[in-house]
């Protein structure tokens, strides 16, 4: 199957092992992965700030970078989400809510995948990253009276290995936020740091996510308090 | 202005007790999640909820017209209020035919959103909230924090000592039973000697004519069955066509505020007692221009349950003072700035869109989207700081280019190896005040795949 490779702006420049996990995996898994050089970014920073009408040249630049695929994969629950909501594809009979999936949704929906190589032995705390969650519904959020299923618990449940571990306040948003982040600045650690603790609380090993933003938050905490916590994300576990 | 950041901030200086006000909110949530979970049908439930009021609103002019026609036909006076003023003068209208000089109103959110009782109160009228948390909070010279829990904010040693100060309880008692009942004998004298009754309305319904009222402490009750003049007040929206609507809505309100399956008290008023006068206000205050909003319009499904309140992970460490604004929280953020963009910009971006809200809300209101939506409206309209335009605006650029996105990127990324830590970590640096800054790696993934995928070390 032929892939393209959406890697978000952040993590090209800041966790390039992360996409570098993602390309292995989907490989590993029979792809044949494509990274369209001049992909940037979605525009996600700047529309949750308010300036989605900034963001219009980022967005043709995804559509210029992507628009030739059938199946674009992102390791970012988030930015998937953002292409869905908010970029336009040219032909409105090809949306990009159709082509454009978030790792671990490819992997389950697409893909259909019954095993993993390799094995991980740790114990993993799963953060839930909200977009992922209650946008892509790659779970129930707990706030649903549905059957509870999760995509990512579930993969990672399927790696050989990984002690999954359940958590009090298991889909709590971390805090991260995009600008939140540093424009609510009390908050956004605040909520970092009980997210952390509910991990600690729990004796996990490995805190993993499928958004390496909040990973990016609740890693800058971790370092901060110096924690013995180690912060991974789920394409990185499940490749390990 | 309003800035929520600023106040949260202040919030957050106690850390021990931002952790018991999120607890206590939390534990809220989860009787929520108990009492909702007892209910199999609870998704379609919020669907049904969602889709009354849809349909409500596509026609709330004909609904209010029948209401008024039915509710008129029982007896009941209906007055019309295009905004605050007019309902604070027409509550006082009433209010001067009858001389009256003391009234006991139970819980209303409408009339904090008016400011009722500052506006009878120069009037030389004196207003009793008899709801407990509405009353500590009054007896306290403060402001509802919560819509449900207007006292939430305070421990019970700090209402023990309001208590001590105004109603005269022991120093030092804070133990709730105690309390809770010197509230109720103090109370009833209130309502022995007040001259009227004011209430809010739960659900006022147009095939009958008649009003709701949901209390948890019969306060509602007493006001009404003990004075000859009721004024109920009520927003416009709170209309349902049938009473056979009713149920869905009292099945989702209680469960969704406080986890009950009711509450204590669900009070149908038809027509006035025997020598008694009803009167309903039918209150506007920004609703039609609201409706008219595509985009916001359905913020008006609103039950005010509360619930997104205390499933905020934002509202629960900040606290409900920090907004501002008469209804704080989620819902708070998408309401208040179409009464004052300018004044509440802060608060559609207390958010991190989480969702939360939008997936606990019964009546399916898609808040975290309206909060998206507000930034951009605050974002277009110029409410955002001038130094984030500015980044924004650059970004924006950054990210149109390929190759000044990745000039841009190597560059930051060596600067941020090479410099000193301290000048990394310097005032400025708003991210680095509790959390280090990410790994700057040598390499770009783009830069990793042309080596390594496409031997190009270019």
């Amino acid at each position: 199957m032929r892939v393209a490779l959406f890697v978000p702006c952040y993590i090209d420049q800041l966790y390039p092992h992360v996409a570098v996990a993602t390309l292995e995996l989907l490989e590993s898994l029979g792809c044949t992965v494509a990274f369209p050089l001049d992909q940037t970014c979605c525009g996600q920073p700047m529309a949750n700030a308010g300036f989605e009408h900034v963001s219009a040249k980022a967005m043709s630049v995804f559509i210029d970078n992507f628009d030739l695929y059938d199946y674009i994969v992102a390791p970012s629950g988030s930015c998937v989400l953002h292409v869905h909501e908010h970029i336009k594809a040219p032909d409105s009979s090809r949306p990009f809510s159709d082509r454009v999936f978030e790792f671990c949704q490819f992997l389950m929906d697409v893909l259909e995948v019954k095993e993993l190589p390799g094995s991980f032995n740790q114990k993993v705390g799963l953060h839930e990253s909200c977009h992922g969650l209650r946008g892509l519904r790659l779970g129930v959020s707990s706030e649903l009276r549905k059957t509870p299923y999760s995509k990512p618990a579930h993969l990672l449940s399927m790696k050989k290995g990984v002690e999954l571990v359940p958590l009090t306040r298991w889909d709590e948003c971390c805090g991260f936020g995009g600008t939140f982040a540093v424009s609510e600045e009390a908050v956004s650690v605040k909520m970092g740091k009980d997210r952390i603790q509910d991990h600690l609380d729990h004796e996990v090993e490995v805190l993993t996510s499928t958004d390496m933003s909040c990973l990016m938050h609740l890693d800058g905490l971790i370092k901060k308090e110096r924690i013995p916590l180690k912060v991974m994300h789920i394409a990185e576990v499940l490749n390990g | 202005m309003v800035n929520h950041a600023k106040n949260a901030e202040a919030f957050n200086q106690d850390e021990a007790r931002t952790n018991w006000h999120d607890e206590t909110l939390w534990f809220v949530r989860e009787k929520r999640d108990k009492a909702s979970g007892q209910i199999p049908e609870w998704e379609a439930l919020r669907e049904l909820a969602s889709g009354i009021k849809d349909h409500t609103l596509s026609k709330l002019d004909v609904y209010l017209e029948e209401f008024e026609k039915k509710a008129t036909e029982n007896g009941i006076k209906v007055h019309w209020a295009v905004d605050a003023q007019a309902h604070n003068e027409k509550v006082f209208e009433i209010l001067s035919d009858h001389g009256v000089k003391r009234i006991v109103k139970s819980k209303s959110m409408l009339t904090e959103e008016c400011h009722l009782n500052p506006y009878l109160e120069e009037k030389g009228i004196e207003v009793v909230d008899t709801d407990l948390g509405e009353r500590i909070v009054q007896l306290a010279e403060d402001t509802p924090s919560h819509i449900v829990l207007p006292a939430i904010h305070l421990k019970k040693e700090e209402v023990g000592e309001v208590f001590h100060n105004r109603i005269g309880t022991d120093k030092g008692a804070s133990d709730p039973y105690y309390l809770t009942e010197a509230a109720r004998q103090h109370l009833r004298q209130q309502f022995l000697t007040a001259d009227a009754a004011i209430t809010g309305v739960n659900f006022a319904i147009a095939e009958t004519g008649g009003i709701v009222i949901c209390t948890n402490e019969g306060n509602a009750d007493m006001g009404v069955h003990t004075q000859n003049v009721h004024i109920a007040c009520m927003g416009i929206e709170k209309i349902i066509p049938r009473a056979e609507h009713l149920g869905v809505f009292l099945r989702l309100l209680a469960r969704s505020a406080t986890g009950q399956h009711l509450t204590v008290y669900t009070s149908h008023l038809h027509k006035p007692k025997e020598g008694s006068e009803l009167h309903v206000i039918l209150v506007d205050n920004g609703r039609t221009e609201q409706l008219g909003r595509p985009d916001f319009r359905n913020s008006l499904k609103c039950i005010r349950c509360g619930a997104c309140m205390n499933t905020c992970p934002i509202y629960r460490r900040s606290g409900g003072h920090s907004y501002g604004s008469t209804i704080p929280g989620p819902i708070g953020a998408i309401l208040s700035p179409g009464y004052d963009l300018e004044k509440y910009s802060s608060l559609p971006f207390a958010s991190t869109l989480c969702g939360s809200c939008s997936d606990v809300c019964p009546v399916k209101i898609d808040i975290h989207t309206q909060l998206y939506k507000w930034r951009q409206v605050a974002g277009a309209e110029g409410h955002i700081a001038g130094s984030k335009k500015r980044a924004m605006r650059f970004m924006g650029m950054v990210f149109g280019s390929p190759h000044f996105y990745r000039k841009v990127g190597r560059l930051m990324r060596r600067a941020a190896r090479f410099m000193p830590n301290k000048w990394i970590y310097n005032r400025r640096n708003v991210w680095g005040k509790s959390r280090e800054i990410p790994p700057m790696p040598k390499e770009s993934f783009r830069d990793w795949y042309m080596k390594n995928r496409l031997g190009n070390g270019k």
